[in-house]
């Protein structure tokens, strides 16, 4: 017995041509992608083969390709990219608030007890109220126009940005704390070389619950008194009956979601390296 | 690179040091009235069983705690808080999970405000001491506890302090690297010329790092004892004395 066979997770090369090898190291990557995607890949051939062969109702569900056909056309004739724009803007402008005050508010409060001790209550109390119902207070207040609709995307994104902030500064390791102590470290330089970073990723879960959020209240708002908007273009496709565009709109938000959420790990990958890496 | 040692003795006096806590309602003494010499560049242990107050002890001396009475003076000099004369070594290692290898050593020199560049130059001289020069760039969530460990050890050293506080270092080792890693700080002891002062709860350790043993009781009413460790450096824990010494202690404790 030799002791060379130990790390088997180093595939031994054994008179393989590189063409097979390049072959074999395909056959493994399509084997990950069927796993990982093979059940939406399914879902949709089902959804495309029960359309056409009329096993479920076609009107409202229309197949795939007559929604990409309007997706297409929506896009193509400018009508729909009218309405990304004006949703990506009352989103990213109520998301964009809401980063902008909750991180800040957050580590404030987190840092000092009192100051945390009470608003928490407050807080707790606005947070179990539901963004929705309170909207019409804001249309009370702001009108039915864009200020309305980006303040309750704004307060709907808040809370988990704000929660999540709060909570990633309370759970620093106090440990750490101390350690930085012992070098003479004052309170400023505590914040800013142990409790910031230990607070990271935290603070992108909130990020990441928040921009879900965004997109959720973004339609709920579009839906009610809007003439622009995807959330708009859900319901009005939906009121004259052209299905196909109304899934098209779906479609889009679906993807805006998607996107959004790529973005946000793709930058916590980035800010939080340290995180993802294994412990080998 | 400026690693030449200024002039630093490294004593330390404690004078008439009681500490005590509120336990249920009770007060507790852990520490009563305690003197206590430490020379410059000697490496005392403090041993006793649990609760018998060394960890306090370690933490007053290292200003994370405030006495209830007395005073310590480093180098004829009372201090109040910590120090940069200062540097603790905890039992884990508390390293920065952000920061590489290199960047969490220099963490005590960026701290206090040195340039990056110089700080990680003299980083660099004792991540090579503790041997993780190979090391520099890793996480710390990519190293074994020795090697963390001893990343604490580095960080402690490049803050160069006169006097080094070590609270159970070894304690959450296994058994095999802790007889490494107490050769490593003989050899940095010996190197750095600091004065070091260790919590352990294992004898054997304190008898091969330490010039004396500090017992501190458990029962109240006895005083505290400190025992000088006279074997010839560097030790070898299977010869007679060393043995022989070991035994002493134990019947110290009470164990044989």
């Amino acid at each position: 017995m030799t002791y060379q066979g130990l790390d088997s997770s180093v595939p031994v090369p054994v008179n393989v041509a590189p063409g097979a090898a390049i072959l074999r190291r395909g056959a493994v990557r399509a084997g990950a992608a069927l796993r990982r995607y093979g059940l939406l890949a399914g879902f949709l051939a089902a959804w495309q083969i029960g359309a056409t062969g009329g096993w479920i109702n076609p009107t409202v569900f229309p197949p795939l390709d007559a929604i990409l056909a309007a997706l297409l056309q929506g896009l193509s004739g400018g009508a729909l990219i009218d309405d990304i724009a004006i949703s990506l803007q009352r989103s990213g402008l109520a998301f964009a608030a809401a980063v902008a005050i909750g991180i800040p508010l957050g580590l404030f409060m987190g840092q000092i007890r009192a100051v945390e001790q009470a608003l928490d209550p407050i807080l707790q109390f606005f947070r179990q109220t539901s963004a929705l119902a309170l909207y019409p207070v804001f249309i009370l207040l702001l009108g039915l126009g864009e200020a309305s609709k980006v303040f309750v995307i704004f307060w709907a994104t808040l809370f988990p940005i704000l929660l999540a902030t709060i909570g990633g500064v309370k759970e620093v390791d106090r440990k750490l704390i101390e350690m930085a102590a012992t070098f003479g470290a004052g309170r400023a330089t505590i914040f800013r070389r142990v409790v910031l970073p230990a607070s990271v990723p935290s603070i992108f879960v909130g990020l990441r619950l928040s921009a879900t959020t965004a997109l959720l209240l973004l339609i709920a708002a579009e839906m009610i008194g809007a003439n622009k908007g995807l959330g708009f273009q859900v319901m009005n496709a939906q009121y004259n009956f052209q299905i196909p565009q109304m899934f098209a709109a779906i479609l889009l938000l679906a993807l805006l979601g998607l996107t959004a959420n790529a973005a946000l790990v793709a930058l916590q990958r980035r800010l939080c390296r340290w995180a993802e890496l294994s412990s080998r | 690179m400026s690693v030449v040692e200024h002039s630093r003795r490294g004593e330390v006096t404690v004078r008439d040091l009681s500490k005590s806590f509120a336990l249920n309602g009770q007060r507790l003494d852990v520490l009563r009235d305690l003197q206590l010499e430490v020379r410059g560049g000697e490496a005392l242990a403090i041993v006793g069983p649990s609760g018998c107050g060394k960890t306090t002890l370690l933490r007053v001396l290292a200003g994370l705690e405030q006495p209830d009475r007395g005073e310590i003076l480093i180098d004829g000099h009372p201090v109040q808080g910590v120090g940069t004369e200062r540097a603790i070594i905890f039992q884990e290692p508390r390293l920065l999970p952000w920061l590489t290898v290199l960047g969490n050593v220099a963490f005590g020199l960026t701290v206090r405000g040195l340039p990056a560049d110089r700080a990680e130059a003299r980083a660099r001289h004792y991540i090579r001491l503790v041997g993780l020069a190979a090391f520099e760039k890793a996480y710390p969530r990519q190293l074994s506890g020795g090697m963390a460990q001893r990343v604490g050890i580095a960080r402690a050293l490049t803050v160069q302090p006169g006097i080094l506080l070590l609270d159970e270092p070894l304690g959450a080792l296994d058994a095999m690297t802790k007889l490494t890693m107490q050769e490593e700080l003989a050899r940095i002891w010996r190197e750095e010329k600091v004065t070091m002062i260790l919590v352990t709860h294992d004898l054997e350790e304190a008898i091969f790092l330490a010039d004396r043993v500090l017992m501190l009781p458990n029962e109240r009413g006895s005083q505290p004892r400190l025992i000088d460790i006279r074997l010839p450096r560097p030790r070898d824990r299977s010869e007679p004395d060393f043995v022989a010494m070991r035994r002493r202690l134990m019947a110290e404790f009470g164990l044989h």
